[in-house]
Parts: structure tokens; C-alpha cells; sequence
């Protein structure tokens, strides 16, 4: 078992192991530090320790697999409703900087209907993919648990990658953590940043954590093939599409049969308009400040104007007076649009979790002392009610709608 | 019906702030609260049990304090609750922590449903849940946003999935594992009788012995990822106020914003 040890000879009791314990496992007793049962070994306060007093001892694991068989970076092509969806696009970029890295090829994994393979494969290698193997099967014309996570095991179970990159979309979610646990691999969810260690051409995984309070880079031990990461949308830009690339498909069949999908899609009930949030460039949200339900037809006609999508705090879901779907923040969905708007939002953490990474935060609130302008891009100290109207009108203007 | 919900202690980080002198994580004094889609899980087995009748288990891995939220469990009214801990599950990634709490429902035997958060707003990995289905060998049905109809007679569940664009209905046959969205329900809170109940009542703790887990496969043994460094992430700082009249201010934002050519 691993073992965290603290020399208590050489501890100065300077605490500060103790704030850089992310799970509050770490106390000052008799002027030396201990830990106690919540260390999950992440060894967090081993690099802050200045005197190096804290140690971390990690089982010796055996080496049983045969690592070395396993090659090249794989990048899941998600498709829906007959489309490739744009994060395939922007791993497939970032998985051209992992492939040059370790000095592998770049290859996109399909699972789709044998009618569909030609356009997707074409999308993928002229987005830089250099092969794709595909598993088709009528059974993988519009996504389920079963079937996908079984082709996926066993493309990947044949062909042996060592990196597989999946979006962190609700599709992505989903079917990763069960080809992962199938396969007995390691699974990061939700990556902001991936590359590769240069000593040891390991993919390293960044992530947030605590509601993006502190970050965390992930490893998997060497033994454990392949490295399986989900990426959130709009984290790595659109590589530039080259019309007319080749490539090569590799094709398999599944062999599974309807009976044996345990789920059954009985109906798909679309969302409002301006609810996708995870696509949205623009996002125009609303807060408490709003009042009512009835004013946030403010927001909605910004939004209108802007093509963008709709979203709202918490306090504005939970008072009834936006549906669920619309919500951003920890609870909510985590969104990354290019501009976002924050219209009567004060900005707690929970919310700022979910929408602090956009590029462009525009404030609109009220209270000058409002956290939300802390992180505000530009903010204005105004009510929302006049605001808000005069920006429909320059926009309109300027838009000429 | 007999349903096992699978919940988690986390921090409480409306309290979680990094020290600006040391940019390190402040946790003095942070509480410590049921996971707030676990709060979910556990009021749909609630209303599924005042529907359906049965009995209802929670389960946690976790330090001995996690104790803490099993009685919350039992307070609002779960019939059996259970605290898996062991120095052999610390260090847990996904994984390890699904291959633990599937041995733990294996223990608990003839489960009809599993109902576990969407994720855990510690991690955010939405793992755990897939990863004890795919274990267990039953279907999974993620980000529920309502179930419609459970037939225990007929071992049939069908439910609203919510997507980025819309819901799915699915339905799909039980025993199955379902992890729920906040709009599924509002959780109630305890009785007074609730809470005392809830104090005198048994907790067991349960082991790697206890539930059968291999220990190679727990734990940070059993775990392929490993973090290698936390740090603090790149401070947003401020940006611009603009001051000044209305007839200004939103012109010249107007002008900064049409500049980035996002708005088209």
C-alpha cells in the first residue's frame, strides 16, 4: 500500500504542505505536520515542502503488459444526426501536435453505418487524419451505449493505440468510461490541455478540478495502454481543412445484433431554439437581476440578434423562471463560447466555474462591487433594463437587422 | 424494487479559495456536504420507493468522516446504509473507485437499480457511474433528466436523457444504472424524526475484505492515472470598466466586441 511520510525531524512546521493539500488531509500537531486518512497520494505537498521532509511511497508495480505493440493517436470521430461534430475537428488538430510528438501517425476511430463511411472518413483525413478504421454496422447509424462502446473495444482491442481522444460531449461521456473499463485503461475526463512528456513520450493530461479552483495534470503509468482522454469543446482551435487529402480506411464489421442493445431510443424531443450552449459562439445569460421570468425576453431579443445562445444562473433555473437546459455553472453545463454576457449575474463561484474560461466576458450588473467584474473582460455598472436595450439597438445597426 | 444509490462526500468549494500570497488552496474550515447530484440520486430512489415500494441502500467510499453523509442518507430516509473503507480504496482513480462500489452492490445482491450523480463536483469525471454499470454487465442510462415510467413487474425503465440538443427517450431493461441531472427532482429535506432516527442508526463499514475486493485492484494500486502536479490556474484578472453615459459606453463596446468578428 502507499504510504505518504512526513520526517518529523526535518519538519520546520512552516504549514505550508498544509494549504497545498487539496483534500484537507494534511494538520499541524505539535508544531510537525500529519496526515491523516483523506490522502488520496497525489502528492501535492511533496513539491511545496521547502526542506523536502515529505516523502511519497508508491507500490513497486509490475511490468506484465507488453507496451510496445501499442501505437499511434487516435481520435474518435463523433457523428450525429449525419454530421461529424466539430470537436472530432479540433482534436484531430491537437492529435497532429501529440502524433509529430511521439513520432506516430494520426488516425481517426468511426463507428457508424456503411452508408455514411465514405463522408465522414473523407472529413476526418481532410482534417489530418492519416487512416481510419472504421467498425461498421446498421447498429451504428445513430449512437447507443451498447454497440458503440463494443466497436470501439474492438477496433481498439485489435489495432492496439496508444492514445485515444474522445470529446467531452455528452456522446464522449458516455461510452468512454465503459470501453475504458472494459479495457482496464486509465480515463481523463474533461481535459483542457494535453501533450506529451518529452522524456518519456507519456501523454500528459491537464484538467480542472474543484470547480476550476486549481488544476491537475494526469498521467497514466506506463503499463496501462492506451491513454484514453475526453476533451472539452472549443479547448484547441479548428485545424485548417485540406480538400482532397488521401488516406487510408481500414474497415471491420461488428458483430453484434439489435437484440442484443439493451436501450431503445423511443422518441428524441428537440430543444428549444438557443438552448445548445456547448456549440454556441455567443452566449447572452441572465441572472437573478432579471426578476422574472417574463423579463428575460430582454435577453432573448440580444440574443436573437447576436445568433446566440441563451443562459441563465442558477438562481434564475431555480426561481422557475428559465428551464434547466439553459443553465450554466457546477451544476449546470460548463460552457466555452467567445463572447459571453452576464446580465444581471453577480457571479458566484458555482457559476463562474462553468463559464470563467470564454474568451470574452462581458458584465452587465448593477452593483459595482459585483465579483463577476473580477473577471470581466469589460463590464458596466448600469442596469440591465437600459443597458441591455440600448445594446439590441447599436447591434441592430450595426448588423444592419 | 430494490435500489442501491452510490453517493460522495466533496468540499463544499463555494469555500475553496487559493491564497493570493502563496497561490495555494485555502481549506481551513471547509465543510465537507453530500455531492449535489448524489442529492438527486437519492431522492428519485425515494420517490421510486413511495411508488414502487422496496427498500433503498446507499453506499460510500470513503475516509471515516464521509460517516457523515450516510446519516443525511438515513435522515431523509434510505433503509440501509454503508461506509466502504479501507486504507487499500485511498488513492482511487475512476476505475479502481467503480471496481470497489461494484463489489460493494455485488455484496448487496439482487439489485433492480442503481442511481448515482451525473459527477461529482470535486472531480467533475462522470466516470464512476458508466464504469459500475460496464462492471456489473448492465445497461446505463446517463444525465437523466426524468424518469417516465418504471415497470418492476415487467423489469422495463424509461427515461428522459438530456443532451446538448435536446432529450432522448430511451428505455431499456432492468437491473440498470442510471445517473441523474439536477432537474430531475427537488430533494427533500430530513424530519426531526428523521434525524434522530438516522442517529441511532447502524452503520457498517465495510472493507476490502468484507466485499471481496482484490486489493490490486483498489485503491492507487488498482489505478491507472496518477496525478503527477496540482497548480492553480492561470488568474482571470479584471479587465475594463467602462465609465461613462449609456449613449457612451455602449457604442464603444459595441465597437470593441464587432472588432473580434465572432458576431456575425
Amino acid at each position: 500500500m502507499a504510504k505518504l511520510i512526513i520526517d518529523t525531524e526535518t519538519c520546520t512546521g512552516c504549514e505550508a504542505c498544509v494549504s497545498s493539500c487539496p483534500f484537507g488531509a494534511l494538520s499541524m500537531k505539535d508544531k510537525v505536520a500529519v496526515v491523516d486518512e483523506k490522502c488520496t497520494f497525489c502528492g501535492a505537498c511533496v513539491d511545496v515542502c521547502p526542506v523536502s521532509a515529505i516523502t511519497l511511497e508508491k507500490d513497486e508495480r509490475a511490468v506484465t503488459v507488453d507496451t510496445s505493440a501499442y501505437k499511434n493517436v487516435w481520435v474518435y470521430v463523433e457523428h450525429e444526426r449525419g454530421k461529424v461534430a466539430n470537436v472530432s475537428f479540433e482534436l484531430l488538430g491537437q492529435g497532429r501536435i501529440l502524433a509529430d510528438a511521439v513520432g506516430c501517425q494520426l488516425c481517426g476511430m468511426l463507428l457508424c453505418d456503411s452508408g455514411d463511411t465514405d463522408g465522414f472518413a473523407e472529413e476526418a483525413i481532410a482534417y489530418g487524419a492519416e487512416k481510419v478504421y472504421v467498425m461498421e454496422s446498421p447498429l451504428l447509424k445513430q449512437y447507443r451505449t451498447d454497440p458503440f462502446s463494443g466497436g470501439a473495444v474492438a477496433l481498439i482491442r485489435k489495432h492496439q493505440p496508444e492514445i485515444v481522444l474522445f470529446g467531452a460531449t455528452t456522446q464522449g461521456r458516455d461510452f468512454a468510461g465503459c470501453v475504458a473499463t472494459t479495457l482496464g485503461a486509465g480515463l481523463t475526463a474533461d481535459c483542457t490541455g494535453l501533450d506529451i512528456d518529452p522524456e518519456s513520450k507519456l501523454l500528459r493530461q491537464t484538467r480542472p478540478a474543484f470547480g476550476g479552483n486549481i488544476m491537475a495534470t494526469i498521467l497514466d503509468y506506463p503499463q496501462y495502454k492506451p491513454q484514453m482522454s475526453t476533451v472539452r469543446p472549443k479547448v484547441f482551435p479548428m485545424p485548417a481543412r485540406s480538400e482532397g487529402r488521401k488516406g487510408e480506411v481500414i474497415k471491420e464489421s461488428l458483430p453484434m445484433t439489435e437484440e442484443q442493445v439493451r436501450t431503445k431510443i423511443v422518441d428524441f424531443i428537440k430543444g428549444a431554439e438557443g438552448v445548445n450552449l456547448i456549440d454556441a459562439e455567443v452566449i447572452v445569460s441572465g441572472g437573478r437581476g432579471l426578476g422574472s421570468g417574463d423579463n428575460f425576453k430582454v435577453l432573448r431579443e440580444l440574443a436573437n440578434v447576436l445568433k446566440a445562445a441563451l443562459g441563465a444562473s442558477r438562481a434564475a433555473v431555480d426561481a422557475g423562471w428559465i428551464p434547466y437546459e439553459h443553465q450554466v455553472g457546477q451544476t449546470g453545463r460548463t460552457v466555452r463560447p467567445k463572447i459571453y454576457f452576464a446580465c444581471g449575474i453577480s457571479g458566484s463561484i458555482q457559476h463562474m466555474a462553468g463559464m470563467k474560461t470564454s474568451d470574452i466576458i462581458v458584465a452587465i450588473n448593477k452593483d459595482p462591487e459585483a465579483p463577476i467584474f473580477k473577471i470581466a473582460t469589460y463590464g458596466i455598472v448600469g442596469d440591465l433594463f437600459t443597458v441591455v436595450p440600448a445594446l439590441i439597438q447599436e447591434f441592430k445597426k450595426r448588423l444592419g437587422r | 424494487m430494490k435500489i442501491v444509490v452510490c453517493i460522495k462526500q466533496v468540499p463544499e468549494t463555494t469555500e475553496v479559495k487559493i491564497n493570493p500570497q502563496t497561490n495555494t488552496l485555502m481549506r481551513e474550515g471547509v465543510a465537507s456536504i453530500t455531492n449535489p447530484f448524489d442529492e438527486f440520486a437519492l431522492e428519485e430512489s425515494l420517490l421510486t420507493k413511495e411508488k414502487h415500494g422496496g427498500e433503498i441502500h446507499v453506499i460510500t467510499m470513503g475516509p471515516p468522516q464521509a460517516i457523515d453523509i450516510l446519516k443525511n442518507a438515513a435522515a431523509v430516509g434510505a433503509d440501509k446504509v454503508y461506509l466502504l473503507s479501507d486504507r487499500a480504496f485511498a488513492g482511487a482513480d475512476t476505475l479502481a473507485t467503480a471496481y470497489t462500489l461494484a463489489k460493494a452492490i455485488e455484496k448487496i445482491g439482487d439489485v433492480d437499480l442503481i442511481i448515482c450523480g451525473k459527477q461529482a463536483i470535486d472531480g467533475d469525471r462522470a466516470q464512476v457511474g458508466p464504469g459500475i454499470a460496464t462492471r456489473l454487465g448492465i445497461p446505463q442510462l446517463t444525465y437523466v433528466a426524468k424518469v417516465r415510467e418504471i415497470d418492476p413487474a415487467k423489469k422495463k425503465i424509461v427515461v428522459e436523457r438530456m443532451l446538448e440538443n435536446g432529450r432522448e427517450v430511451v428505455e431499456c431493461s432492468l437491473p440498470a444504472v442510471i445517473t441523474v441531472v439536477k432537474d430531475i427532482n427537488q430533494p427533500r429535506l430530513p424530519s426531526l424524526l428523521g434525524i434522530k432516527r438516522a442517529a441511532k442508526a447502524q452503520i457498517p463499514t465495510w472493507t476490502a475484505k468484507d466485499v471481496g475486493v482484490d486489493e490490486d485492484r483498489a485503491g492507487l494500486k488498482g489505478s491507472p492515472t496518477w496525478v503527477s502536479k496540482i497548480f492553480s490556474p492561470e488568474t482571470r484578472g479584471g479587465g475594463e470598466i467602462l465609465k461613462g453615459e449609456i449613449t457612451e459606453v455602449v457604442p464603444l463596446l459595441v465597437d470593441k466586441l464587432m472588432d473580434l468578428k465572432f458576431i456575425k
